[in-house]
């Protein structure tokens, strides 16, 4: 894992006259959080073995406004998302992909009415695509038989209704999908949402990705399967408070899917 | 004198009819001074979302043993008002199952009925024991105390003493066939009633007729009052359900409304020919207010789902903040809303039409701040609603109008949004080092 990575921005492709197959939008965990970084990573050594051209938009991209919007701050929220459309559709950009459920929920949803329109896919249904595509093959020797749980992210599952992409790449590694008792359409969420990651939770009996953890614990897991950053962040912290971190795992579909390629 | 009973008949029902729709026009009012317009797009989708979710319960089945049961007060409550119209046009015209010529089909009406009817009984029963012996939880919440309780379980009492006079008219009328009275058209068949017609034995005709005349006076008059009794109570969704799925939300549910006058204002701020001290003209309106502190502030959709929700707190029992012990309450954001309405509509009322400013407001007197900060905005109480209620849309606003028009976020939430304006991400990181990732081993 320690050879760079090479990551083209949409400048660079753009001075070479270049237009690359789809956006990679980064955003703001997979850019600053260590966790979230190596999500990202194991996301783009995917792009790269599948061959598809994409770029980033580096030190060009912002933060989406997802977080500012659900708290309130519908000024802030336009405002990023006014100039991150600028930026965008300076660059001709027509599709999208990223890992953060919350910029694809934005991106996808609340942009166009600004100006902003784009083919957003979350990176669970481009994996899926990709292997439709035959353009990467899995071979789930590192997981197979292992016990897996997926955690549906709220602004993935219910707000957008993709339930089966992660799941489907899931099975594809032969693993032993084992849901919670709040799945799909009831999922219970992390307690991320709705810009909680940035702020104490109120007073209760309980903080929600406790609550969530223990769900995850009753199947037993090998891995807890995340698909989003605040999720990974919120499951991690459970595990941890639980002193389960030595025998399980949280980690991201595009880091099981890295891991079970040896990429 | 022989018309009386026609007469007294008309005078009941146009009362409780006319009683009716003046509290139907006072709800339409009370809707109408929420901001907007009634979506007016994508009919046929609301027609088939109105068709599949109010008319179909295919939202209430979700949770299996609710969801049959209420599936079978549903129908009963439907169908049995077929007899209602009979009964009406029995009242005026003195006539006695007119409907009675219909033969194989009246037959095949009445039993269905009646079975409907204690079909009904047990359902009610049921539910009865799940609120006052088994207590589910989501029933016994802190929002349910008092009134709310006591209406639930009012509503109950009446749908079942209102099924018994059913079935006891049945069975007084069945017994009068059976003795051959004049008048009690030889007609219907009575699976259930009959069983109780033994309790008639011994009794003289006149007095199984006067058993037979009271039940049936009474039922239409309880069905009259019932009616009435919807505008008071949290029942209301028996109407409203129709309309508020049909105008429930259509977009991903993960998609929030951008508000406009934020756009306006987003927009002339980055247009390069504005004039930055441009004084707004004279007669220029007074910008709108971003978000919500009050009633008058919510959508006319979202007024229109507080007199819909009845209550029945599927979404607070999937709200993880409410799971976790957290004060917010979505099914109680809903009641604070109604409740607010109906005290802003009761204002109207006294003061001939204007509202007098009462001091009072939705936020702050009947909804805290530290409710609306719990939400982690999951839509698991979207998703739970089994008529589109959106309660989270009015949290939302509600914060919008605690961050943009009184600075009043969290302190945490303020350098989070502080962060965002300043370096583009959330956390105190330089823009500049956003693409570092790639560099680091």
């Amino acid at each position: 894992m320690s050879e760079e990575l090479k990551v083209p921005t949409m400048a660079e492709l753009f001075a070479a006259g270049k237009e690359p197959e789809v956006l990679f939008w980064v955003g703001c965990s997979g850019s600053f959080d260590d966790r979230a970084k190596k999500i990202t990573k194991a996301f783009v050594k995917i792009l790269h073995k599948a061959n598809v051209s994409f770029a980033v938009l580096g030190t060009e991209e912002s933060c989406s406004g997802d977080p500012a919007k659900r708290a309130g701050n519908e000024f802030l929220f336009q405002m990023q998302a006014v100039t991150n459309i600028e930026v965008m559709n300076a660059y001709g950009i027509k599709s999208v992909v990223t890992a953060c459920p919350h910029c694809f929920n934005t991106i996808k949803n609340e942009y166009p009415e600004l100006g902003g329109n784009y083919q957003v896919m979350h990176h669970t249904q481009f994996m899926n695509k990709l292997l439709e595509e035959g353009r990467i093959t899995l071979e789930g020797g590192n997981f197979k038989g292992k016990r897996i749980t997926f955690h549906d992210p709220c602004y993935l599952g219910r707000a957008n209704n993709v339930y089966e992409a992660p799941r489907n790449l899931i099975k594809k590694l032969d693993a032993q999908l084992v849901e919670m008792k709040n799945c799909r359409k009831k999922g219970l969420c992390c307690g991320a949402g709705g810009a909680q990651m940035f702020k104490e939770p109120e007073k209760g009996d309980k903080d929600v990705n406790i609550e969530r953890t223990e769900q995850a614990l009753q199947t037993q897991p090998d891995i807890i399967a995340a698909a989003c950053p605040f999720c990974n962040t919120m499951m991690t912290d459970g595990v941890k408070n639980k002193e389960k971190e030595d025998s399980l795992k949280v980690m991201d579909i595009a880091e099981l899917i890295a891991n079970a390629g040896d990429l | 004198m022989q018309y009386l009973p026609n007469v007294v008949f008309l005078v009941i029902l146009i009362t409780g009819i006319g009683y009716f729709a003046r509290n139907v026009k006072k709800l339409v009012r009370n809707i109408k001074l929420g901001r907007g317009e009634m979506p007016s797009d994508n009919k046929s989708r609301r027609f088939k979302n109105m068709a599949r979710i109010a008319l179909g319960q295919t939202k209430m089945v979700v949770r299996p043993i609710a969801g049959f049961l209420h599936v079978i007060v549903y129908l009963g409550f439907i169908i049995i008002n077929i007899e209602v119209l009979e009964i009406i046009i029995d009242g005026i015209f003195g006539t006695h199952r007119v409907f009675a010529p219909l033969g194989k089909i009246y037959n095949i009406l009445i039993a269905s009925f009646e079975v409907l009817a204690l079909l009904v009984i047990l359902a009610v029963v049921i539910f009865w024991l799940r609120r006052n012996i088994i207590r589910i939880k989501r029933f016994i919440k802190p929002e349910m105390k008092g009134w709310p309780k006591k209406d639930a379980d009012l509503i109950l009492y009446i749908e079942l003493v209102l099924m018994v006079l059913f079935l006891t008219m049945n069975a007084a009328d069945y017994q009068l066939q059976l003795l051959d009275t004049p008048h009690y058209t030889k007609a219907g068949l009575f699976p259930v009633s009959q069983f109780i017609t033994s309790v008639f034995e011994g009794m003289s005709v006149n007095g199984i007729i006067l058993v037979e005349r009271i039940a049936w006076w009474m039922h239409i008059v309880g069905i009259l009052a019932f009616l009435n009794y919807l505008y008071y109570s949290k029942h209301l969704h028996i109407l409203l359900a129709f309309p508020n799925t049909y105008y429930g939300k259509l977009n991903k549910p993960g998609q929030f409304t951008n508000l406009e006058a934020v756009t306006r204002e987003v927009k002339l701020m980055m247009d390069p020919n504005a004039d930055p001290f441009a004084a707004p003209a004279e007669d220029a309106p007074p910008p709108d207010k971003f978000g919500s502190s009050d009633v008058m502030d919510l959508s006319k959709v979202q007024l229109l789902n507080a007199y819909t929700c009845t209550e029945c707190g599927r979404c607070t029992s999937e709200c993880p903040a409410n799971l976790t012990g957290k004060k917010l309450s979505p099914r109680k954001i809903m009641m604070d809303t109604r409740d607010r309405l109906e005290e802003v509509g009761n204002n109207l009322n006294a003061n001939k039409g204007e509202f007098i400013d009462d001091g009072r407001q939705l936020l702050g007197d009947f909804i805290s701040p530290e409710e609306l900060w719990a939400c982690t905005s999951c839509n698991a109480c979207v998703e739970a609603c089994p008529v589109s209620i959106d309660p989270l849309s009015i949290i939302i606003n509600m914060r919008q109008y605690l961050v943009m028009e009184q600075s009043a976020a969290p302190s945490e939430l303020n350098v989070m949004m502080g962060n965002i304006e300043n370096n583009g991400a959330p956390w105190p990181f330089n823009q500049m080092d956003r693409l570092n990732w790639a560099d680091e081993s």
